[in-house]
């Protein structure tokens, strides 16, 4: 067996090399296609057969739902006749058009027709708000936080209950229904969670003791009870113990029950991110001067609050599907106006169910898996700026 | 005895101390538990003066200096710095901490903000400088730190001694009477040290009243008017730097300085 080049350099004591090594391109087996399915789905034997399990699995799963949400599924009609096997002979999937004369009173309940456009605009505002809010080179960034917190709760509440002042009818909260109150339960959780949230947060990690007994007690209290819990004790309870005229509207009660549990979930998290801060950002905030609430405002909670975002935006996926729960004292959310819609006669038939259920499936998804994604952007973006 | 003039100074007037004594610890006691820490330390540091502090780890010198600005509470004794008593009082905890600068050995620059931005934040916030006024104030002195061109970077853009000298530039920044420095150069990487002491050396020279802790025994001999050696929590003696590494008294001291002097 003859040395190579290579092999002597290695062997003797002194070397020095003479000529630089030129990157080369990796060899084809990594690159393109075929080096990307090498690479993920076929680079071991484990991984050989989680891919073909996941495969049959799909296969198994996908056509089926193909069938029944496109090529079998019924498009018009006026009535449950429509989609009825024994009516139509032929195999039946979804029945659309319930869900699309329903469609309206899945978004807005029994909001009286005339005033639907308030809804609409409030809608559209949410929606400005958050392509502001997503936008990162959008201007005036800095007031977004000003227009969510503090424009868009006055106005829409002036603009969905109504202010004849100026011109706007009264709508009693007992007829809002659908995605209205969906929106309007999850984004009131959002909204008055976080800065609640951190209060908790920082009293349970605060020095004085009645302060930190407080937040101990109302943190694991409301953590200790389930949702349906605290909303039946919102809504049954609360009025045993407040005379008759000051007894908080119905969803108001349960709004209140949503936020305060949700704030609960929130200081933990917060609670979380604030012990991940080291010691000495806190010491060197105090070296120079800074008191408590400067330190927090401006050193501890925007680390913090940055490295627990992901955390939060699960909370707030968690806080968006719990909302379905005000639908056991009587509120009309999206889920239990789908709920109400399939045992409606008129659309009786074997598939009205699923077919609603598919609908509200859908709703949920996409609004749950767009803060996801929102979360892992956000995420990948500020490991990006993350120079500690 | 300091050393010949260097062009190391960084030409700051350090702000008038209203007392000719700047801190003047008395029969300080601190316990952590039932951990007695602290055991009557008796120091007076006047106006202008430079102490280093020495020790083995665990003698407590850095609590020492921490309850200077508080950051550690002592339990009895006195701790006065500048005329103003620590107690309980959060104004006169707040007054201290504004004119006394701490340098940590681990930096504790803010990671979320940019090096001016670190440097302006205090200014701003506690002194109420308006904003381009501080950041007049704060190029001036990372200009003395020679770092200016890295004012728009993060601190985690920058090698540790460069993060260190601003720290140093942002305690400056809010004028202080009184610097600490708690082990300084004691997470740096050897090749860095040099460029910090150089800084301190350059405090020193413009008169700067401080306190060090630190191993730096070149820089003890260089700048400290008294090198104090502590040891489980009491001050075991203290001197000038020529008597105290020549002609070291106590026992203890002389097998410390027979350990770490090779």
């Amino acid at each position: 067996m003859t040395m190579s080049e290579g092999d002597l350099a290695v062997a003797k004591i002194h070397f020095v090399r003479s000529a630089t090594i030129e990157a080369k391109p990796p060899p084809v087996s990594m690159r393109g296609a075929v080096g990307w399915l090498r690479e993920n789905l076929l680079s071991t034997k484990f991984n050989i057969i989680l891919t073909l399990l996941i495969a049959l699995l799909f296969a198994w799963i996908v056509p089926d739902l193909v069938r029944f949400l496109l090529i079998d599924a019924v498009w018009t009609g006026a009535d449950r006749d429509a989609c009825r096997e024994i009516v139509q002979n032929r195999a039946i999937g979804a029945c659309w058009p319930f869900a699309f004369e329903r469609w309206p009173y899945f978004v807005y309940g029994s909001y009286p027709i005339p005033e639907r456009w308030r809804v609409d605009v409030f809608f559209s505002m949410l929606a400005i708000g958050v392509v502001w809010l997503l936008w990162l080179g959008a201007p005036r960034r800095g007031l977004v936080s000003v227009y969510f917190f503090v424009v868009l709760p006055i106005s829409s509440f002036i603009l969905l209950t109504g202010w004849k002042a100026i011109g706007l009818q009264p709508v009693d909260t007992v007829l809002w229904g659908g995605i209205l109150v969906t929106i309007v339960v999850a984004w009131v959780g959002i909204v008055v969670s976080l800065p609640l949230g951190i209060l908790l947060a920082l009293g349970r990690r605060s020095h004085m003791p009645a302060v930190r007994l407080f937040s101990v007690i109302f943190i694991e209290f409301v953590r200790g009870v389930p949702l349906v819990t605290v909303l039946f004790m919102a809504s049954v309870m609360l009025p045993l113990f407040v005379p008759e005229h000051l007894s908080p509207d119905k969803l108001l009660r349960a709004l209140i029950g949503i936020a305060l549990f949700a704030s609960a979930y929130m200081a933990e998290v917060v609670r979380a991110g604030l012990q991940a801060i080291p010691k000495g950002q806190f010491e060197g905030a105090m070296a120079v001067g800074l008191g408590y609430s400067q330190m927090m405002r401006l050193i501890v909670l925007p680390q913090a609050l940055k490295i627990t975002i992901p955390n939060i935006v699960n909370t707030y996926i968690g806080l968006f599907k719990d909302t379905t729960l005000v639908f056991i004292v009587g509120i009309f959310d999206f889920l239990h106006t789908v709920e109400v819609s399939r045992i409606d006669p008129k659309w009786a038939t074997p598939v009205t169910s699923t077919t609603g259920y598919a609908v509200a499936a859908m709703f949920y998804l996409v609004f749950c898996y767009a803060m996801s994604r929102y979360a892992r952007a956000t995420e990948a973006r500020l490991a990006k700026s993350e120079r500690r | 005895m300091m050393a010949a003039t260097t062009n190391t100074a960084l030409h700051i007037k350090p702000t008038q101390l209203n007392t000719l004594i700047a801190v003047e610890i008395v029969g300080m006691n601190k316990w952590y538990g039932d951990f007695h820490v602290l055991r009557d330390i008796d120091i007076k540091v006047k106006g202008g003066e430079r102490i280093v502090i020495c020790g083995p780890s665990g003698s407590g010198k850095s609590t020492m200096i921490r309850c200077i600005n508080r950051l550690e509470e002592h339990q009895t004794g006195r701790v006065v710095v500048d005329g103003v008593e620590l107690t309980n009082d959060l104004k006169k905890i707040d007054e201290v901490r504004r004119d006394v600068g701490m340098v940590f050995q681990h930096f504790n620059l803010f990671p979320h903000l940019t090096v001016l931005e670190n440097c302006t934040l205090a200014p701003i916030w506690v002194r109420k400088t308006p904003k381009r006024e501080a950041e007049e104030i704060a190029q001036h002195y990372l200009k003395r730190v020679k770092i200016p061109e890295q004012a728009g970077k993060f601190p985690g853009q920058l090698s540790g001694g460069q993060q260190q000298r601003v720290a140093i530039a942002r305690a400056l920044c809010m004028n202080p009477k009184i610097m600490l420095f708690d082990e300084p150069t004691s997470a740096l990487d050897p090749e860095m040290v040099k460029e910090v002491l150089d800084t301190m050396v350059g405090l020193a020279e413009d008169g700067m009243t401080m306190l060090v802790v630190t191993h730096e025994m070149g820089f003890a001999r260089q700048v400290a008017n008294r090198v104090v050696f502590m040891d489980s929590g009491q001050i075991i003696e203290a001197n000038t730097p020529e008597e105290f590494f020549n002609h070291p008294q106590h026992e203890r001291t002389k097998l410390f300085l027979s350990q770490i002097l090779h």
